[in-house]
Order: C-alpha cells, then sequence, then structure tokens
C-alpha cells in the first residue's frame, strides 16, 4: 500500500506575530518553523498503517527552501521518501492553487490513499485535503480519529460537533484528513535521522507540474485582531485576588 | 445575476447567524436572498452534486455557509467543482462602494486577514458569532435537487463514546489549562490552584491529545460546553474551537504570557505573565484570603 502524506511548514507555535512592514503578511524575519500538528499526526498515522499494512510513505511538501527541515524530519520519523514542490512565495498561493499543486504531485504517484491535516496552523483554511479529493476525482472524509482498512476497503471514524462520532466506508484509493491526537506521536530515533540522510528528495516546481499561479482571492492586509471586549489587565497577584473577591465574590 | 444562497444546516445553531448575514448581505449588494437546507442522510458526495445543480442552474453570486463540520468536509469540494477557493472561517462581511470584502482569522485567531474575493460565485463560510440571528424576511426558500450518481461515501449511525465520569457543564468554577504548562509533571500547579478555588480542572484538546488529562476534561468544539461562574484559563490561546465550548463563563480570568493572545479578548480580567512564577503566588494568595 502507497501512502502520500501532506505536510506543511509553519511559523512555530509560540511565535509573537507582527505585520510585515507591507502589511501583506507577517514578519518573517525572526520565525522558527515547524511541522504543522495535525500534519504530524497524520504522517504517524501513515506510518502505523504502514507497520500494518506493508508498502510505503511519501511525505510531500509545497515549500521554500527551509521547508526542507520538515521534510527531512518526516524522513527521521520513518517516511521512506518525499517530494519537495518548491515554491518561494506559497504564501501568495491561495487555496485552491495549492490544492492544485499538491494534486499534480499526487498524481505522478498514484497513492492508494492519501492523508493531510485536518487544518494548517498559519492558514487555516481547513480545506487542501477536500479540495484534492475533488481535483483528483477521488472520495475523502474529514477530521478522522480512526483509520481501518479490509478487503480495499476504508472504514473510516469521523469526528462530529459535541462529542459525537460517526464511521463512513468508502473504497480506496481515497482522500482523509486527519485530525490531532489520532496516536500516539513518535520520536524520531538517532538511527532514523542518520538514515533520513541518504533518504531520496524529488523537487519539483510549480511549472514541471503544469500548474499555473491564478488567485481566487486577494489578501489585502492583515492586522493584529481589535479587543472587542474591555478587559481589565491586571499587573500583580495581589490585583487578582482582590478582583476575584471583592468583584467575582468567589472568595 | 441571481443572488446570495445561504446553505443552512439543518438543527445547528449556527444556520441562523448564517441567514441573517446573507440578508445583511443581500441589501447591501442589491441581490435577492435564498435559502436551502439539504436534508437527508448527509454524504460529502451526495450534498456537493445537488447543491452543485443547484447552484448552477439558478447563477448565485455568492454562496454562504456556517462554519460548521458538516460544511468543513463538503463545502471545499463544492467550490472546487466552480474553480474557486471557499474562503473559510469569515468573521466579518463589509461592503464598500458595492465591493466585498471579508476578514478571517489567521494563526488560530492571532491576526486578521482582509481578503477581497475575485471572480464569482463567490464560496464564504461564516465562523460563530460573527453575526446575530435576526429577522429572515423575504427569502426565497430553494429546493434541493435530487443528487446524481451514488454517492461513494457509506456513513453509519452517529454514536456518542460511553458515559462521562465528568460532567464539568454543572460546574462553578473551572481552572482550565492549556499547552503553556510545557510538561505532565507541572500540572500539580493547576492542581494546587484548583484546589484552593475549589474548582474542576479542564483542558484544552492537546492537552487531551497528549494523554496528560482524560479526553473528558476537554472544552471546545469537540468537547464539553461550560458555563461556570468562573473560568481560570492559564497558558491557553484561545483558538475558536475551544472559545465556543466556554464563551458561555460569566467572568473569565486568563493568564497568558504574549500580550496578543487571542484568550484576552474574551477576558474579563487578565494578567500578561509567567505561568510558572504567578501560579504559586496566586494559590497561595487564595488559600490566604479563604483562612
Ligand atoms: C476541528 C477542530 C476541533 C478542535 N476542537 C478543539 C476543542 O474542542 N478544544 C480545544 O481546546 N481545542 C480544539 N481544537 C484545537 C484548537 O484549534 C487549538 O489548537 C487548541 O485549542 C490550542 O490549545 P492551547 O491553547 O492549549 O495551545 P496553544 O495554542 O499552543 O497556546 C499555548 C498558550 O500558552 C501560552 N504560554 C506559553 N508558555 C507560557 C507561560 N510560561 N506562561 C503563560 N503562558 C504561556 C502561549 O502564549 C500560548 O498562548 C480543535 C481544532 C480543530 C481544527
Ligand atoms: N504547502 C503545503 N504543503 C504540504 N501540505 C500542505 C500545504 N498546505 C496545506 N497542506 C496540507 O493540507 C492540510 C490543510 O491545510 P489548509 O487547507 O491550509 O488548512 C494541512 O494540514 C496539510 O496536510
Amino acid at each position: 500500500m502507497k501512502i502520500l502524506v501532506a505536510i506543511k511548514q509553519v511559523p512555530a507555535r509560540d511565535s509573537l506575530l507582527t505585520a510585515a512592514a507591507s502589511g501583506k503578511w507577517i514578519d518573517e524575519s525572526n520565525l522558527e518553523y515547524e511541522i504543522n500538528e495535525p500534519d504530524a499526526y497524520a504522517l504517524e498515522e501513515a506510518l502505523q498503517l504502514k507497520e500494518a499494512h506493508g508498502g510505503e510513505v511519501v511525505a510531500v511538501c509545497a515549500g521554500p527552501d527551509r521547508a526542507s527541515a520538515t521534510i527531512r524530519e518526516a524522513l527521521a520519523k520513518g517516511a521512506d521518501r518525499a517530494i519537495h514542490i518548491a515554491v518561494d512565495d506559497i504564501v501568495d498561493w491561495d487555496t485552491l492553487a495549492t490544492a492544485k499543486l499538491l494534486a499534480a504531485a499526487v498524481k505522478t504517484e498514484a497513492p492508494d490513499l492519501v492523508l493531510t491535516g485536518l487544518q494548517s496552523d498559519d492558514v487555516g483554511a481547513g480545506q487542501a485535503g477536500v479540495v484534492m479529493a475533488e481535483l483528483l476525482g477521488l472520495p475523502h472524509a474529514t477530521i478522522i480519529m480512526q483509520v481501518d482498512i479490509e478487503g480495499g476497503m476504508l472504514r473510516v471514524k469521523r469526528e462530529l460537533e459535541d462529542g459525537w462520532f460517526q464511521h463512513v466506508g468508502m473504497p480506496l484509493p481515497a482522500v482523509l484528513t486527519i485530525q490531532s491526537g489520532i496516536k500516539k506521536l513518535r520520536y524520531a530515533t538517532l538511527m532514523g535521522i542518520k538514515k533520513a540522510k541518504t533518504k531520496e528528495v524529488k523537487t519539483l516546481t510549480p511549472g514541471e507540474l503544469g500548474v499555473s499561479h491564478v488567485a481566487s482571492y486577494e489578501l489585502v492586509g492583515v492586522t493584529l485582531p481589535q479587543k472587542s471586549k474591555q478587559t481589565q489587565m491586571v499587573k500583580t497577584v495581589a490585583e487578582l485576588v482582590e478582583k476575584l473577591k471583592n468583584e467575582v465574590h468567589v472568595l | 445575476m441571481s443572488g446570495i444562497l445561504a446553505v443552512l444546516e439543518a438543527g445547528h445553531k449556527l444556520s441562523a447567524e448564517t441567514l441573517a448575514a446573507a440578508v445583511d448581505l443581500g441589501a447591501k449588494l442589491g441581490l435577492s436572498v435564498h435559502s436551502v437546507e439539504p436534508g437527508g442522510t448527509y454524504t460529502a458526495d451526495g450534498f456537493t452534486d445537488g447543491l452543485a445543480e443547484l447552484i448552477r442552474t439558478k447563477q448565485f453570486q455568492v454562496v454562504l455557509f456556517p462554519h460548521t463540520y458538516q460544511v468543513r468536509d463538503f463545502a471545499p469540494k463544492l467550490a472546487t467543482r466552480f474553480d474557486r477557493s471557499l474562503i473559510s472561517d469569515v468573521i466579518r462581511l463589509r461592503v464598500d462602494s458595492g465591493v466585498l470584502f471579508v476578514t478571517r482569522q489567521l494563526f488560530q485567531g492571532k491576526m486578521n486577514a482582509e481578503i477581497k474575493p475575485l471572480g464569482e460565485p463567490v464560496f464564504l463560510s461564516l465562523q460563530a458569532g460573527a453575526y446575530r440571528a435576526g429577522e429572515a424576511e423575504g427569502v426565497v426558500v430553494e429546493a434541493m435537487p435530487a443528487a446524481g450518481a451514488a454517492p461513494r461515501q457509506k456513513p453509519e449511525e452517529k454514536f456518542r463514546e460511553a458515559a462521562r465520569a465528568v460532567d464539568l457543564s454543572a460546574a462553578p468554577i473551572i481552572v482550565s489549562v492549556g499547552r503553556g504548562i510545557k510538561e505532565k509533571e507541572n500540572l500539580s500547579l493547576i492542581e494546587d490552584l484548583a484546589g484552593a478555588l475549589g474548582a474542576e480542572i479542564a483542558a484544552s484538546r492537546p492537552i487531551c491529545d497528549n494523554g496528560w488529562l482524560p479526553m473528558e476534561r476537554q472544552v471546545g468544539s469537540s468537547g464539553q460546553t461550560v458555563a461556570p461562574k468562573l473560568y481560570v484559563a492559564v497558558g491557553l490561546s484561545g483558538a475558536i474551537q475551544h472559545l465556543v465550548g466556554m464563551k458561555g463563563a460569566k467572568t473569565v480570568v486568563a493568564i497568558n504570557k504574549d500580550e496578543n493572545a487571542p484568550i484576552f479578548e474574551v477576558a474579563d480580567y487578565g494578567m500578561c505573565a509567567d505561568l510558572f512564577e504567578v501560579l504559586p503566588a496566586l494559590t497561595a494568595a487564595i488559600r490566604a484570603a479563604k483562612g
């Protein structure tokens, strides 16, 4: 079974964000990057499916040069090889355009299963997987907490709102978007890190994939959210306790 | 040039807000407002085929959805069929000289982006709280066309996991912990504070994903919904999926080292500080105040 996992590199979670001088995106000059959290879970699920059913795990990532660090990490954890879609200005590619890039790369591999995270931590569209499924003509399901494969059929557990779940069956090949927490994440071993250096990373450009950059929306600008509620900021513990006692009346 | 279509989800609380937004947008853009509530068993394939047919025949210019889990499952597919991007998670709609601009969140609410949709139809999904439900007069109710080919997804009955051992919905005071706590071992700081306040302990999703606390203590769209008198959020950023589970709290206190953390937007009292410095002193001061 060949499994393709889409992994995105995003700014590290605790980054202090400010708008860039252009006002069009965040200031990226002092940021550190990491794998998008749900994508780490998608990769974990792919590795465990491979361990159970055999086959191969291929990681695919669209991004600038710095994305190669995230790709190496996926290889160190156990992905067999990777595809790096080299795009310097990935933040300028909208949801549909990004999914077209990823779908074109998937097509070159014809996998049995495509996994993505359910949402990226930076753009947060929550869409690339579903869009890819439509572009590739494959069935899909989203926010997945369990994957079972039996006799060439998939049976997955979808998370619904308010603590509800649902099992859904569908034929392979298919696209699934994976929710965080599906399995416990592994760490890369020293051996894994060593091996990763020898694994194949194929670099493809949008041109080679036959995808051109057409936008269906324009990003006008980014801003810090305005505070809509009057929040009383307190400086000391004593001040907070005084509020809890005299205003909230819980002490 | 037929108008705006609001695609509603039967029984979902966000549907009324979405319809209100469609009515408001219709007035501003001078477009007629239509609604459809697809019925029957949900499948992504079935809903996409039916709605694509409706949008194509009636040539809607704007299609508005509530940002529900179901919409996340099919709306991106539907938009793709028209070679458009769905603009998801919209929190504000603005019309300037007849041109539509929308605001959506980036970085889990730490940044806002203003976006100008290009081309038609425009597909938008609205986040909870973006609009207040209101009068919806003059809305044309559309029938959902029959779906095309048989859907590939075979959905089974919905279910809930075994009854929860912990019911946070009745707790008067909750201390809720987020990833700022860093390590499982540090949870004792939270237990001490909760003990001093006589509070139940809750958490954001990543804390439960890591297995540091049981899933039943998770608050948010995929966890419990709570409405305590006091909700103390510690080292928790305040992503929308968490906020929807606790916005019914009467008073919210937030302790976070990032002054721009979205949790401060919903907090009544905020303290911008390192939780490891503050919590021991806070616990001691509360114990002292209680005597
Ligand atoms: C479909 C879907 C459903 C979801 N359902 C839920 C849900 O039900 N519940 C839920 O909670 N999430 C849910 N999520 C996840 C949600 O989007 C966020 O990822 C999550 O809530 C973030 O958790 P957090 O605030 O603990 O972590 P982070 O966002 O990483 O925030 C950690 C915070 O701690 C602060 N901090 C760090 N160190 C310190 C320190 N020393 N002192 C003080 N502050 C510090 C940081 O400034 C930061 O604000 C869902 C996501 C999706 C896509
Ligand atoms: N540039 C990218 N490279 C690789 N995978 C991506 C990229 N953008 C999005 N994805 C995948 O699509 C998922 C959803 O992303 P999004 O639609 O941006 O929320 C992510 O969790 C990734 O698995």
